[in-house]
Protein backbone atom coordinates (compact mmCIF):
# COMPACT_ATOMS: atom_id res chain seq x y z
CA UNK A 1 0.00 0.00 0.00
CA UNK A 2 2.78 2.22 0.86
CA UNK A 3 4.22 2.07 -2.80
CA UNK A 4 0.91 1.54 -4.63
CA UNK A 5 -1.29 4.66 -3.21
CA UNK A 6 1.37 7.15 -4.15
CA UNK A 7 2.11 5.56 -7.88
CA UNK A 8 -1.51 6.07 -8.27
CA UNK A 9 -1.74 9.15 -7.32
CA UNK A 10 1.22 10.40 -9.70
CA UNK A 11 -0.44 7.97 -12.57
CA UNK A 12 -3.90 10.09 -11.71
CA UNK A 13 -2.36 13.97 -11.58
CA UNK A 14 0.13 13.03 -14.91
CA UNK A 15 -2.67 11.89 -16.91
CA UNK A 16 -5.26 14.50 -16.50
CA UNK A 17 -2.50 17.18 -16.68
CA UNK A 18 -1.63 15.91 -20.04
CA UNK A 19 -4.99 15.90 -21.21
CA UNK A 20 -6.02 19.03 -19.42
CA UNK A 21 -3.77 20.00 -22.35
CA UNK A 22 -5.13 18.64 -24.73
CA UNK A 23 -9.30 18.35 -23.97
CA UNK A 24 -10.79 20.99 -22.74
CA UNK A 25 -13.30 19.10 -20.70
CA UNK A 26 -10.47 18.32 -19.01
CA UNK A 27 -8.95 21.86 -17.97
CA UNK A 28 -10.87 22.23 -15.29
CA UNK A 29 -9.38 19.41 -13.22
CA UNK A 30 -6.09 20.29 -14.48
CA UNK A 31 -6.73 24.14 -12.97
CA UNK A 32 -7.75 22.51 -9.94
CA UNK A 33 -4.73 20.26 -9.88
CA UNK A 34 -2.77 23.10 -9.77
CA UNK A 35 -4.39 24.72 -6.86
CA UNK A 36 -3.68 21.55 -4.62
CA UNK A 37 -0.17 21.59 -5.84
CA UNK A 38 0.25 25.34 -4.75
CA UNK A 39 -1.65 24.12 -1.50
CA UNK A 40 1.06 21.68 -1.06
CA UNK A 41 3.94 24.17 -1.74
CA UNK A 42 3.39 25.90 1.12
CA UNK A 43 3.64 23.00 3.06
CA UNK A 44 7.42 22.73 1.93
CA UNK A 45 8.03 26.05 3.91
CA UNK A 46 6.91 24.29 6.92
CA UNK A 47 9.27 21.62 5.63
CA UNK A 48 11.79 23.76 5.23
CA UNK A 49 11.91 25.61 8.35
CA UNK A 50 11.59 22.39 10.48
CA UNK A 51 14.87 20.93 8.96
CA UNK A 52 16.89 23.78 9.16
CA UNK A 53 15.54 23.96 13.39
CA UNK A 54 16.69 20.21 13.21
CA UNK A 55 19.95 20.65 11.62
CA UNK A 56 21.31 23.95 13.59
CA UNK A 57 20.22 22.42 16.88
CA UNK A 58 21.77 18.93 16.00
CA UNK A 59 24.89 21.02 15.03
CA UNK A 60 24.70 23.22 18.63
CA UNK A 61 24.13 20.41 20.54
CA UNK A 62 26.47 18.47 19.53
CA UNK A 63 29.08 21.45 19.18
CA UNK A 64 30.81 20.34 15.74
CA UNK A 65 32.95 22.88 13.88
CA UNK A 66 31.26 26.27 13.30
CA UNK A 67 28.30 25.56 15.76
CA UNK A 68 28.98 29.30 16.39
CA UNK A 69 27.56 30.32 12.97
CA UNK A 70 24.55 27.70 13.41
CA UNK A 71 23.64 30.00 16.61
CA UNK A 72 23.43 32.68 14.32
CA UNK A 73 21.20 31.09 11.93
CA UNK A 74 19.22 30.38 14.29
CA UNK A 75 18.37 33.81 15.91
CA UNK A 76 18.39 35.03 12.65
CA UNK A 77 15.27 32.60 11.59
CA UNK A 78 13.34 32.96 15.07
CA UNK A 79 13.71 36.77 14.78
CA UNK A 80 12.72 37.48 11.27
CA UNK A 81 10.14 35.05 11.63
CA UNK A 82 8.62 36.61 14.63
CA UNK A 83 8.84 39.85 13.06
CA UNK A 84 6.88 38.68 10.33
CA UNK A 85 4.42 36.44 12.10
CA UNK A 86 3.35 39.01 14.58
CA UNK A 87 4.11 42.15 12.69
CA UNK A 88 6.47 43.98 15.48
CA UNK A 89 6.01 47.28 15.03
CA UNK A 90 4.16 47.68 11.79
CA UNK A 91 2.06 50.64 11.89
CA UNK A 92 -0.70 49.58 10.11
CA UNK A 93 -0.97 46.42 12.76
CA UNK A 94 -1.54 42.89 12.76
CA UNK A 95 -4.12 43.23 9.45
CA UNK A 96 -1.13 44.99 7.45
CA UNK A 97 1.01 44.27 4.79
CA UNK A 98 3.83 42.34 5.98
CA UNK A 99 6.46 44.65 4.43
CA UNK A 100 4.80 47.43 5.21
CA UNK A 101 7.32 50.83 5.34
CA UNK A 102 8.52 51.55 9.49
CA UNK A 103 8.03 47.42 10.27
CA UNK A 104 10.32 45.63 12.19
CA UNK A 105 10.13 43.02 9.49
CA UNK A 106 11.09 45.22 6.57
CA UNK A 107 13.51 46.98 8.38
CA UNK A 108 15.85 43.85 8.92
CA UNK A 109 15.10 43.20 5.76
CA UNK A 110 16.43 46.46 4.02
CA UNK A 111 19.00 47.19 6.45
CA UNK A 112 20.59 43.43 6.62
CA UNK A 113 19.31 41.05 4.57
CA UNK A 114 19.24 43.21 1.69
CA UNK A 115 22.75 44.29 1.78
CA UNK A 116 24.25 41.56 3.06
CA UNK A 117 22.32 39.13 -0.13
CA UNK A 118 24.26 42.16 -2.12
CA UNK A 119 27.61 41.48 -0.49
CA UNK A 120 27.61 37.82 -0.78
CA UNK A 121 26.41 37.83 -4.71
CA UNK A 122 29.20 40.75 -5.56
CA UNK A 123 31.93 38.12 -4.36
CA UNK A 124 31.62 36.25 -7.69
CA UNK A 125 33.70 39.21 -9.55
CA UNK A 126 36.47 38.59 -7.62
CA UNK A 127 36.29 34.68 -7.86
CA UNK A 128 36.10 35.26 -11.67
CA UNK A 129 39.14 37.49 -11.71
CA UNK A 130 41.36 35.03 -9.85
CA UNK A 131 39.50 32.36 -11.91
CA UNK A 132 40.26 34.68 -15.60
CA UNK A 133 44.03 34.36 -14.19
CA UNK A 134 44.16 30.87 -13.76
CA UNK A 135 42.34 28.77 -15.47
CA UNK A 136 41.39 30.79 -18.47
CA UNK A 137 44.45 29.21 -20.93
CA UNK A 138 44.69 28.75 -24.58
CA UNK A 139 46.13 25.16 -24.04
CA UNK A 140 44.67 23.84 -27.16
CA UNK A 141 42.46 25.36 -29.86
CA UNK A 142 38.86 24.51 -28.50
CA UNK A 143 40.20 26.96 -25.07
CA UNK A 144 41.57 29.26 -27.71
CA UNK A 145 38.19 29.57 -29.52
CA UNK A 146 36.49 29.99 -25.86
CA UNK A 147 38.73 32.65 -24.71
CA UNK A 148 38.37 34.62 -27.73
CA UNK A 149 34.55 34.58 -27.67
CA UNK A 150 34.67 35.61 -23.94
CA UNK A 151 37.10 38.59 -25.20
CA UNK A 152 34.66 39.71 -27.38
CA UNK A 153 31.65 39.32 -25.44
CA UNK A 154 33.80 41.42 -22.17
CA UNK A 155 34.97 44.03 -24.71
CA UNK A 156 31.01 44.15 -26.44
CA UNK A 157 29.29 44.23 -22.75
CA UNK A 158 31.02 47.38 -22.12
CA UNK A 159 31.04 50.76 -24.28
CA UNK A 160 35.34 50.63 -24.49
CA UNK A 161 34.03 47.73 -27.60
CA UNK A 162 32.48 50.30 -29.55
CA UNK A 163 35.10 52.81 -28.94
CA UNK A 164 37.90 50.46 -30.10
CA UNK A 165 35.95 49.49 -33.30
CA UNK A 166 33.77 52.59 -33.92
CA UNK A 167 35.76 53.47 -37.17
CA UNK A 168 34.84 50.22 -38.86
CA UNK A 169 32.78 51.49 -42.18
CA UNK A 170 29.40 50.70 -41.56
CA UNK A 171 29.01 48.25 -44.61
CA UNK A 172 31.27 45.56 -42.33
CA UNK A 173 29.76 46.85 -38.87
CA UNK A 174 29.70 43.25 -37.65
CA UNK A 175 33.22 43.61 -37.15
CA UNK A 176 32.48 45.87 -35.22
CA UNK A 177 32.98 44.58 -31.56
CA UNK A 178 29.52 45.01 -29.99
CA UNK A 179 27.75 43.64 -32.91
CA UNK A 180 30.17 40.80 -32.90
CA UNK A 181 29.40 39.96 -29.28
CA UNK A 182 25.55 39.89 -30.14
CA UNK A 183 26.56 37.84 -33.38
CA UNK A 184 28.45 35.37 -30.83
CA UNK A 185 24.89 35.39 -28.95
CA UNK A 186 21.88 35.00 -30.87
CA UNK A 187 23.95 32.14 -33.36
CA UNK A 188 26.88 30.05 -32.15
CA UNK A 189 25.42 30.39 -28.71
CA UNK A 190 21.52 30.33 -29.62
CA UNK A 191 22.18 27.09 -31.60
CA UNK A 192 24.03 25.45 -28.03
CA UNK A 193 21.18 26.72 -25.85
CA UNK A 194 18.54 25.42 -28.61
CA UNK A 195 20.24 21.97 -28.51
CA UNK A 196 20.23 21.50 -24.95
CA UNK A 197 17.12 22.57 -24.50
CA UNK A 198 15.65 20.16 -26.67
CA UNK A 199 17.87 17.46 -25.13
CA UNK A 200 16.37 18.23 -21.73
CA UNK A 201 12.77 18.27 -22.86
CA UNK A 202 12.83 15.57 -24.14
CA UNK A 203 14.83 14.01 -21.58
CA UNK A 204 11.87 15.72 -19.63
CA UNK A 205 9.17 13.86 -21.31
CA UNK A 206 11.04 10.74 -21.30
CA UNK A 207 11.46 10.93 -17.05
CA UNK A 208 7.66 12.00 -17.12
CA UNK A 209 6.20 9.22 -18.33
CA UNK A 210 8.28 6.94 -16.15
CA UNK A 211 7.36 8.88 -13.15
CA UNK A 212 3.70 8.44 -14.63
CA UNK A 213 3.57 4.74 -15.69
CA UNK A 214 5.48 3.68 -11.87
CA UNK A 215 8.63 2.76 -13.54
CA UNK A 216 10.88 5.22 -12.04
CA UNK A 217 10.76 4.68 -8.23
CA UNK A 218 13.24 6.35 -6.68
CA UNK A 219 11.01 9.54 -5.39
CA UNK A 220 9.37 6.64 -2.88
CA UNK A 221 12.87 5.88 -1.43
CA UNK A 222 13.03 2.22 -3.39
CA UNK A 223 15.10 1.02 -6.19
CA UNK A 224 13.74 0.49 -9.78
CA UNK A 225 12.09 -2.79 -10.36
CA UNK B 1 36.90 65.76 -10.94
CA UNK B 2 35.33 62.75 -12.65
CA UNK B 3 38.12 63.28 -15.70
CA UNK B 4 40.56 63.08 -12.41
CA UNK B 5 39.21 59.92 -11.22
CA UNK B 6 39.18 58.28 -14.53
CA UNK B 7 42.95 59.01 -15.22
CA UNK B 8 43.83 58.11 -11.77
CA UNK B 9 41.75 54.85 -12.15
CA UNK B 10 43.58 54.50 -15.46
CA UNK B 11 47.01 54.99 -14.01
CA UNK B 12 46.79 53.06 -10.98
CA UNK B 13 45.54 49.77 -12.54
CA UNK B 14 47.98 49.98 -15.78
CA UNK B 15 51.03 50.54 -13.30
CA UNK B 16 49.56 47.76 -11.06
CA UNK B 17 48.77 45.51 -13.97
CA UNK B 18 52.33 46.02 -15.63
CA UNK B 19 54.21 45.10 -12.15
CA UNK B 20 51.86 42.38 -12.64
CA UNK B 21 52.97 41.25 -16.03
CA UNK B 22 56.72 41.63 -15.26
CA UNK B 23 56.33 39.54 -11.68
CA UNK B 24 54.08 36.46 -13.59
CA UNK B 25 56.97 36.55 -16.73
CA UNK B 26 59.85 35.90 -14.19
CA UNK B 27 57.75 33.07 -13.06
CA UNK B 28 56.68 34.50 -9.76
CA UNK B 29 53.26 34.06 -8.46
CA UNK B 30 50.49 36.51 -8.09
CA UNK B 31 48.66 35.98 -5.08
CA UNK B 32 44.79 35.83 -5.24
CA UNK B 33 44.81 38.65 -2.39
CA UNK B 34 46.27 40.64 -5.34
CA UNK B 35 44.10 39.89 -7.57
CA UNK B 36 40.69 40.47 -5.05
CA UNK B 37 42.91 44.34 -4.43
CA UNK B 38 43.06 44.87 -8.27
CA UNK B 39 39.17 44.22 -8.85
CA UNK B 40 38.37 46.04 -5.67
CA UNK B 41 40.31 48.98 -6.75
CA UNK B 42 38.70 49.06 -10.15
CA UNK B 43 35.39 48.99 -9.07
CA UNK B 44 35.83 51.38 -6.12
CA UNK B 45 37.69 54.36 -7.84
CA UNK B 46 34.89 54.79 -10.54
CA UNK B 47 32.25 54.56 -8.43
CA UNK B 48 34.11 57.40 -5.84
CA UNK B 49 34.46 59.64 -8.75
CA UNK B 50 31.15 59.07 -10.31
CA UNK B 51 32.88 58.08 -13.29
CA UNK B 52 29.37 57.70 -16.04
CA UNK B 53 29.69 56.16 -19.65
CA UNK B 54 27.03 57.28 -22.61
CA UNK B 55 25.06 53.99 -23.49
CA UNK B 56 22.78 53.52 -26.75
CA UNK B 57 19.74 50.78 -26.50
CA UNK B 58 20.26 47.75 -28.66
CA UNK B 59 17.53 46.51 -30.82
CA UNK B 60 16.90 43.31 -28.17
CA UNK B 61 15.86 46.16 -25.64
CA UNK B 62 14.50 48.62 -27.68
CA UNK B 63 12.33 46.28 -28.79
CA UNK B 64 10.81 46.60 -24.76
CA UNK B 65 10.81 50.42 -24.68
CA UNK B 66 9.08 50.60 -27.93
CA UNK B 67 6.08 48.36 -26.55
CA UNK B 68 5.86 49.94 -23.36
CA UNK B 69 5.88 53.36 -25.30
CA UNK B 70 3.65 52.44 -28.41
CA UNK B 71 0.70 50.83 -25.67
CA UNK B 72 -2.11 53.32 -25.60
CA UNK B 73 -2.37 54.74 -22.04
CA UNK B 74 -4.22 53.13 -19.33
CA UNK B 75 -3.10 49.85 -20.84
CA UNK B 76 -2.74 47.13 -18.20
CA UNK B 77 1.46 46.11 -17.60
CA UNK B 78 2.46 43.23 -15.24
CA UNK B 79 6.22 43.19 -13.47
CA UNK B 80 6.82 40.47 -11.85
CA UNK B 81 9.77 41.28 -9.22
CA UNK B 82 10.89 37.11 -9.19
CA UNK B 83 14.48 37.82 -7.61
CA UNK B 84 16.11 38.60 -3.92
CA UNK B 85 18.13 40.95 -2.40
CA UNK B 86 21.25 39.38 -3.63
CA UNK B 87 20.17 39.46 -7.04
CA UNK B 88 18.85 43.21 -6.61
CA UNK B 89 21.80 45.57 -7.34
CA UNK B 90 21.99 44.19 -10.92
CA UNK B 91 18.39 43.83 -12.09
CA UNK B 92 16.50 46.02 -9.77
CA UNK B 93 17.66 49.22 -11.70
CA UNK B 94 15.74 47.16 -14.57
CA UNK B 95 12.31 46.66 -12.66
CA UNK B 96 13.02 50.37 -11.67
CA UNK B 97 12.92 51.66 -15.26
CA UNK B 98 10.17 49.54 -16.15
CA UNK B 99 7.68 50.82 -12.96
CA UNK B 100 8.87 54.76 -14.05
CA UNK B 101 8.31 53.96 -17.81
CA UNK B 102 4.76 52.79 -17.44
CA UNK B 103 3.42 54.76 -15.00
CA UNK B 104 4.67 57.90 -17.21
CA UNK B 105 2.56 56.82 -19.88
CA UNK B 106 -0.22 56.48 -17.45
CA UNK B 107 -0.24 52.66 -17.62
CA UNK B 108 -2.23 50.57 -15.45
CA UNK B 109 0.44 48.68 -13.58
CA UNK B 110 -0.19 45.05 -11.54
CA UNK B 111 2.87 44.06 -8.91
CA UNK B 112 3.51 40.65 -8.44
CA UNK B 113 6.28 37.79 -7.75
CA UNK B 114 6.97 34.52 -7.63
CA UNK B 115 9.77 34.65 -5.26
CA UNK B 116 8.97 34.92 -1.33
CA UNK B 117 11.64 37.77 -1.76
CA UNK B 118 9.98 39.50 -4.65
CA UNK B 119 7.25 40.99 -2.22
CA UNK B 120 9.12 43.01 -0.01
CA UNK B 121 10.98 44.39 -3.16
CA UNK B 122 7.79 44.55 -5.02
CA UNK B 123 6.89 47.22 -1.54
CA UNK B 124 10.09 48.73 -1.50
CA UNK B 125 9.67 50.03 -5.20
CA UNK B 126 6.07 51.48 -4.53
CA UNK B 127 7.75 53.57 -1.38
CA UNK B 128 10.69 54.53 -3.28
CA UNK B 129 9.31 55.48 -7.02
CA UNK B 130 5.60 55.39 -6.68
CA UNK B 131 5.11 57.72 -3.52
CA UNK B 132 7.75 60.18 -4.03
CA UNK B 133 7.86 60.44 -8.00
CA UNK B 134 4.01 59.93 -8.94
CA UNK B 135 2.18 61.29 -6.49
CA UNK B 136 -0.93 61.23 -8.43
CA UNK B 137 -1.34 57.86 -8.97
CA UNK B 138 -3.69 56.07 -6.22
CA UNK B 139 -3.28 52.82 -5.42
CA UNK B 140 -5.87 50.66 -6.58
CA UNK B 141 -6.59 52.71 -9.31
CA UNK B 142 -3.13 53.12 -11.42
CA UNK B 143 -1.36 50.42 -9.59
CA UNK B 144 -1.58 47.32 -7.49
CA UNK B 145 0.84 45.61 -5.22
CA UNK B 146 -0.78 41.75 -5.29
CA UNK B 147 2.79 40.52 -3.47
CA UNK B 148 3.68 36.33 -3.79
CA UNK B 149 1.78 33.07 -3.57
CA UNK B 150 3.84 30.35 -2.87
CA UNK B 151 3.82 27.79 -5.87
CA UNK B 152 6.29 28.72 -8.77
CA UNK B 153 5.12 27.90 -12.27
CA UNK B 154 1.80 26.51 -10.45
CA UNK B 155 0.75 29.91 -9.89
CA UNK B 156 0.95 30.93 -13.05
CA UNK B 157 -0.74 27.65 -14.03
CA UNK B 158 -3.81 29.12 -12.33
CA UNK B 159 -3.84 32.92 -13.09
CA UNK B 160 -3.97 32.18 -16.78
CA UNK B 161 -7.34 31.41 -16.21
CA UNK B 162 -8.54 33.05 -12.87
CA UNK B 163 -6.18 35.36 -10.72
CA UNK B 164 -9.38 35.38 -7.73
CA UNK B 165 -8.40 31.31 -7.69
CA UNK B 166 -5.25 32.31 -6.36
CA UNK B 167 -5.71 35.97 -5.16
CA UNK B 168 -8.07 37.13 -2.68
CA UNK B 169 -6.61 40.69 -1.86
CA UNK B 170 -3.57 42.65 -2.57
CA UNK B 171 -0.83 43.03 -0.03
CA UNK B 172 -3.00 45.50 2.10
CA UNK B 173 -5.89 42.58 2.73
CA UNK B 174 -7.77 44.40 0.12
CA UNK B 175 -10.78 42.16 -1.63
CA UNK B 176 -9.29 42.46 -5.57
CA UNK B 177 -13.36 42.58 -6.51
CA UNK B 178 -13.50 46.06 -4.50
CA UNK B 179 -10.34 47.79 -6.43
CA UNK B 180 -11.56 49.42 -9.70
CA UNK B 181 -7.64 48.31 -11.36
CA UNK B 182 -8.97 44.96 -11.47
CA UNK B 183 -12.49 45.45 -12.15
CA UNK B 184 -12.18 44.02 -15.71
CA UNK B 185 -9.29 41.49 -14.84
CA UNK B 186 -10.36 37.97 -14.52
CA UNK B 187 -6.69 36.60 -15.78
CA UNK B 188 -3.33 36.95 -17.13
CA UNK B 189 -4.62 36.97 -20.83
CA UNK B 190 -6.58 40.32 -19.82
CA UNK B 191 -2.80 41.97 -19.86
CA UNK B 192 -1.22 43.86 -22.50
CA UNK B 193 2.20 43.45 -21.30
CA UNK B 194 4.11 41.29 -18.69
CA UNK B 195 7.44 42.56 -17.90
CA UNK B 196 9.38 39.56 -15.58
CA UNK B 197 12.35 40.75 -13.70
CA UNK B 198 14.72 38.05 -12.55
CA UNK B 199 17.93 35.54 -13.08
CA UNK B 200 16.80 32.23 -11.65
CA UNK B 201 14.26 30.11 -10.83
CA UNK B 202 10.75 30.76 -11.31
CA UNK B 203 11.84 33.52 -13.50
CA UNK B 204 11.54 34.44 -17.24
CA UNK B 205 11.59 31.07 -19.09
CA UNK B 206 8.71 29.86 -16.67
CA UNK B 207 6.82 33.14 -17.78
CA UNK B 208 7.77 31.89 -21.29
CA UNK B 209 6.36 28.22 -20.68
CA UNK B 210 3.41 28.75 -18.39
CA UNK B 211 2.10 32.13 -19.23
CA UNK B 212 2.93 34.08 -22.32
CA UNK B 213 2.99 31.04 -24.85
CA UNK B 214 0.12 29.31 -23.74
CA UNK B 215 -1.98 32.77 -23.01
CA UNK B 216 -0.69 34.61 -25.91
CA UNK B 217 0.31 37.36 -24.03
CA UNK B 218 3.34 39.36 -24.85
CA UNK B 219 6.09 39.06 -22.39
CA UNK B 220 9.47 40.77 -22.10
CA UNK B 221 11.93 41.29 -19.13
CA UNK B 222 15.01 41.62 -17.49
CA UNK B 223 17.68 39.27 -16.33
CA UNK B 224 21.02 38.69 -14.45
CA UNK B 225 23.95 39.02 -16.89
CA UNK B 226 25.05 35.35 -16.17
CA UNK B 227 21.19 33.84 -16.93
CA UNK B 228 20.75 35.88 -19.81
CA UNK B 229 22.44 33.76 -22.71
CA UNK B 230 19.71 30.59 -21.83
CA UNK B 231 17.17 33.02 -22.71
CA UNK B 232 18.04 34.16 -26.22
CA UNK B 233 16.40 31.02 -27.81
CA UNK B 234 13.17 32.90 -26.84
CA UNK B 235 13.96 36.17 -28.51
CA UNK B 236 11.99 37.81 -30.64
CA UNK B 237 9.12 35.19 -30.97
CA UNK B 238 8.47 34.63 -27.14
CA UNK B 239 10.17 37.69 -25.75
CA UNK B 240 9.70 41.25 -27.18
CA UNK B 241 12.74 42.23 -25.80
CA UNK B 242 15.08 41.84 -23.36
CA UNK B 243 17.55 43.38 -20.80
CA UNK B 244 21.19 41.40 -19.73
CA UNK B 245 22.64 42.37 -16.92
CA UNK B 246 23.60 45.88 -16.29
CA UNK B 247 24.18 47.14 -19.57
CA UNK B 248 20.63 46.12 -20.83
CA UNK B 249 19.28 48.15 -17.57
CA UNK B 250 21.70 51.27 -18.66
CA UNK B 251 20.68 51.33 -22.30
CA UNK B 252 16.85 50.98 -20.86
CA UNK B 253 17.58 54.11 -18.70
CA UNK B 254 19.36 55.76 -21.36
CA UNK B 255 16.47 55.71 -23.95
CA UNK B 256 14.28 56.95 -21.33
CA UNK B 257 16.33 60.11 -20.21
CA UNK B 258 16.82 61.02 -23.93
CA UNK B 259 12.93 60.89 -24.47
CA UNK B 260 11.62 61.94 -21.34
CA UNK B 261 12.77 65.33 -20.10
CA UNK B 262 10.95 64.65 -16.37
CA UNK B 263 13.48 62.11 -16.56
CA UNK B 264 16.44 63.95 -16.91
CA UNK B 265 17.54 64.30 -13.15
CA UNK B 266 16.24 60.63 -12.05
CA UNK B 267 18.37 58.39 -10.43
CA UNK B 268 20.66 55.71 -13.09
CA UNK B 269 22.09 52.87 -11.26
CA UNK B 270 22.23 50.96 -14.63
CA UNK B 271 24.28 53.83 -15.79
CA UNK B 272 26.38 54.56 -12.76
CA UNK B 273 27.27 51.27 -12.54
CA UNK B 274 28.45 50.95 -16.41
CA UNK B 275 31.92 53.19 -14.75
CA UNK B 276 32.80 49.85 -12.79
CA UNK B 277 31.66 47.29 -14.93
CA UNK B 278 34.05 48.65 -17.78
CA UNK B 279 36.95 48.93 -15.78
CA UNK B 280 36.72 45.43 -14.02
CA UNK B 281 36.28 43.97 -17.24
CA UNK B 282 39.07 45.94 -18.86
CA UNK B 283 41.15 44.80 -15.66
CA UNK B 284 39.96 40.70 -16.08
CA UNK B 285 40.58 40.56 -19.60
CA UNK B 286 43.94 41.93 -18.29
CA UNK B 287 43.97 38.94 -16.33
CA UNK B 288 43.58 36.84 -19.15
CA UNK B 289 46.20 38.17 -21.04
CA UNK B 290 48.76 38.15 -17.98
CA UNK B 291 47.66 34.43 -17.10
CA UNK B 292 48.18 33.32 -20.77
CA UNK B 293 52.00 35.16 -21.36
CA UNK B 294 52.78 33.68 -17.97
CA UNK B 295 51.47 30.42 -19.28
CA UNK B 296 53.47 30.85 -22.73
CA UNK B 297 56.78 31.77 -20.92
CA UNK B 298 56.76 28.91 -18.86
CA UNK B 299 56.40 26.30 -21.07
CA UNK B 300 59.14 27.83 -22.90
CA UNK B 301 61.02 27.90 -19.84
CA UNK B 302 60.47 24.11 -19.52
CA UNK B 303 61.53 23.33 -23.30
Amino acid sequence: MKRQVPVLITFIVGTVLILSVFFPPAERLGEDFSIFFDIIAVFAFFLGGGNLLRIHFGKVYQKREDWGFSIVTLCGFAIMMMAGLFKLWNPGGIAADVAAPGSLFQLMYDWIFNPLGASMYSLLAFYVASASYRAFRAKNIDATILLIAAFVILLGRTPLGMYVTSWVPESFSILQIPNLAIWIMVSPNLAGQRAIMIGIALGVVSMSLRLILGVERTYLGVDNE
Amino acid sequence: MSDIGLILSIGVIVVGLLWLTIRSLTGREVERRIIFLFIGISVAIPLLFNITVSEKATPIVKGIYDKVENLPSGSKILISFDYGPSMAPEVEPMSDAFLRHALAKGHKVFIMGLWATGQSLGAAAVDKIVKPEFPDKVDGVDYINIGYKAGNQGVLNVIITDFRKMYATDVNGVDLDSVEIFENIRSLKDMDLILCVGGGFPGIKEWVLFAADPGNIPLAGGSAAVATPLLYPYYPKQLIGLLGGIKGAAEYESEMKKNYPRFADMPTPGLNMMGPQTLAHMVVMAFIVIGNLSFFFAKRRKK
